[in-house]
């Protein structure tokens, strides 16, 4: 059974429709990737996972559960964890407290404050200071760190390099296997289609709020993708 | 020479009222971004509130905060909940609006029910009690105890903003609301409690102002405006700020009243100038690196 199934989701802004009938499963422990240009509607859709963005869907299951209508507040407690476009660390709160407030719903796990620094030790020696005052790979470290925190079944990660150099790209991709070990499903958006095929056991392409592609990445080819990416 | 060190140390003492004025205003701006215009009537609110359950029950005013702060708590949160939730937005004017409008509101009903007659709360002896310093010099315990409660009470709030669960989802939630949902905060829910919270503030600095002054329904729109000059002259966002605001007030009510009884009022709004000229952030602004 899939942790997480979706049927038919659309979502609108305003009267500007962004998504046009998503279907996507995700399986317990299973890494799925979603790539697509600029604007595909990839943030659009983790935003409709989180609650954050109204949407409809004729199946929308989580866990056997239907979602649907849930407060954004509450998505966390259920074990769906996001981290968000651009990190959006809180600028008031020192690095430590960006951690610990990832844990605000208080559900159990296997993640705590030293498991995190122990996977991203810069960030230790930073704890106490402005999670706003770090490089963009710390942040992105802490904004990672801060969504593992609330113990999640299931990661939404919406473009980990965004704005970062490469080396700083593999750090952070590097911490990827481990999250992934404790079973941890992963949807993981990303405009670097390499970064995203490595990792991913199966690829989903958007494209002006439609998937246009999706499979296993060893089955499909580079002239699919880019078709499928860039439109024809 | 003794009697300006005299008007210099009341000021202080009325200081500490005015920073409770304004704690609880700052609180309100900062974690929701809400100007809120009735303040004052809310702590005028709180003082009739506390008269009528002197008059029913017949304790001692600081014996009445008991009730007074439960009620007012309760009221604050179902406000927010109720109505000023629904006004926020990136608009800062709705706010403005319902709050002006609910100002106004809760002084006709206050006095249609208590009508405009001038009230006092009366604490007995204490009142009146006072320690000798030196020759000349003196001091009231019930202005000292004041002071000291604001003092406490700004302490306490620092304490909860920066130690606490609550305080972090405070500090969270004003910062990025809808982030703070996703890790599963409520906001609507931290927006009342943060209200219900100011108004904590706002019940204990009502009773203290009636035990020291007279009060009638139409005083709270000049309690607002000593908030918001003490609020803006410590800079926005910071409590001790808001206790360094109400001091200049207080020492520059003083000194104007020490001049000439009809300087007072004037005096304050001066010094509030002078600082904005100097600092148009306030003394202590808030530094955000984002
Ligand atoms: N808040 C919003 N209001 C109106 N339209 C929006 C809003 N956010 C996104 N859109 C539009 O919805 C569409 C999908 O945007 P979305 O951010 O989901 O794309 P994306 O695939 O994440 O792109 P990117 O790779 O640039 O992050 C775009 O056309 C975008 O302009
Ligand atoms: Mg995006």
């Amino acid at each position: 059974m899939s942790l997480l199934e979706i049927e038919n989701l659309t979502a609108f802004y305003g009267d500007f429709q962004a998504l046009f009938g998503i279907s996507l499963a995700i399986d317990k422990g299973e890494t799925v990737a979603a790539i697509g240009a600029n604007g595909a509607g990839k943030s659009t859709f983790l935003r409709a996972i989180t609650g954050l963005v109204n949407f409809r869907a004729d199946k929308f299951l989580y866990d056997g559960e239907t979602l649907s209508g849930r407060q954004a507040c509450d998505i966390v407690g259920l074990g769906i964890a996001m981290v968000p476009e651009g990190r959006r660390l809180f600028p008031s709160l020192s690095v430590e407290e960006n951690l610990i407030i990832g844990g605000y719903n208080q559900r159990s796990g296997n993640w705590n404050l030293a498991r995190v620094y122990q996977m991203f030790p810069k960030l230790e020696q930073r704890k106490d200071i402005s999670g706003t005052a770090l490089s963009g790979g710390e942040q992105q470290m802490v904004a990672i760190g801060r969504a593992l925190m609330s113990n999640p079944d299931i990661l939404l990660c919406d473009e980990l390099s965004l704005g970062l150099a490469p080396i700083i790209i593999k750090d952070i991709y590097d911490a990827l296997p481990s999250i992934q070990a404790e079973g941890v499903s992963l949807l993981v958006v990303e405009q670097d289609i390499n970064q995203a095929l490595a990792i991913a056991d199966r690829v989903y392409c958007f494209q002006e709020g439609r998937i246009s592609l999706s499979g296993k990445p060893e089955e499909l080819s580079k002239d699919q993708i880019a078709a499928a990416y860039f439109g024809k | 020479m003794i009697e300006w060190a005299n008007t210099i140390i009341q000021g202080i003492l009325t200081g500490g009222l005015y920073a409770m004025f304004a704690a609880g205003l700052a609180i309100i701006f900062g974690v929701m971004r809400l100007v809120n215009i009735t303040h004052g009537d809310l702590i005028v609110l709180a003082a009739f509130i506390a008269m009528v359950v002197i008059e029913t029950t017949g304790v001692n005013p600081f014996v009445s905060l008991l009730a007074v702060i439960p009620i007012m708590f309760v009221f604050g949160y179902f406000l927010q909940r109720g109505i000023l939730n629904f006004t926020l937005g990136d608009d800062l004017l709705p706010p403005l609006l319902v709050t002006f409008g609910l100002s106004i509101v809760i002084q006709n009903l206050l006095l249609e029910i208590f009508s405009a007659d001038s009230q006092r709360l009366k604490a007995g002896s204490f009142e009146v009690m006072s320690i000798q310093l030196t020759e000349g010099l003196s001091i009231g315990v019930f202005p000292l105890v004041i002071f000291i409660v604001a003092l406490v009470m700004i302490i306490g709030l620092q304490q909860l903003f920066n130690r606490t669960r609550l305080g972090r989802a405070f500090r969270a939630t004003s910062d990025d609301a809808t982030t703070a949902q996703l890790m599963g905060i409520n906001h609507k829910h931290i927006f009342g409690l943060a209200m219900g919270l100011a108004l904590i503030l706002v019940a204990i600095a009502g009773v203290l102002m009636a035990v020291r002054t007279n009060f009638d329904p139409t005083v709270g729109p000049s309690r607002l405006l000593f908030a918001f000059e003490a609020v803006i002259m410590g800079g926005l966002g910071s409590l001790w700020g808001t206790l360094i605001g109400g001091i200049i007030l207080g020492v520059a009510q003083n000194i104007g009243a020490k001049i000439d009884p009809g300087w007072q009022i004037l005096f304050g709004h001066i010094a509030f100038l002078i600082v904005l000229v100097f600092r148009p952030n306030g003394l202590f602004p808030r530094t955000r690196d984002d």
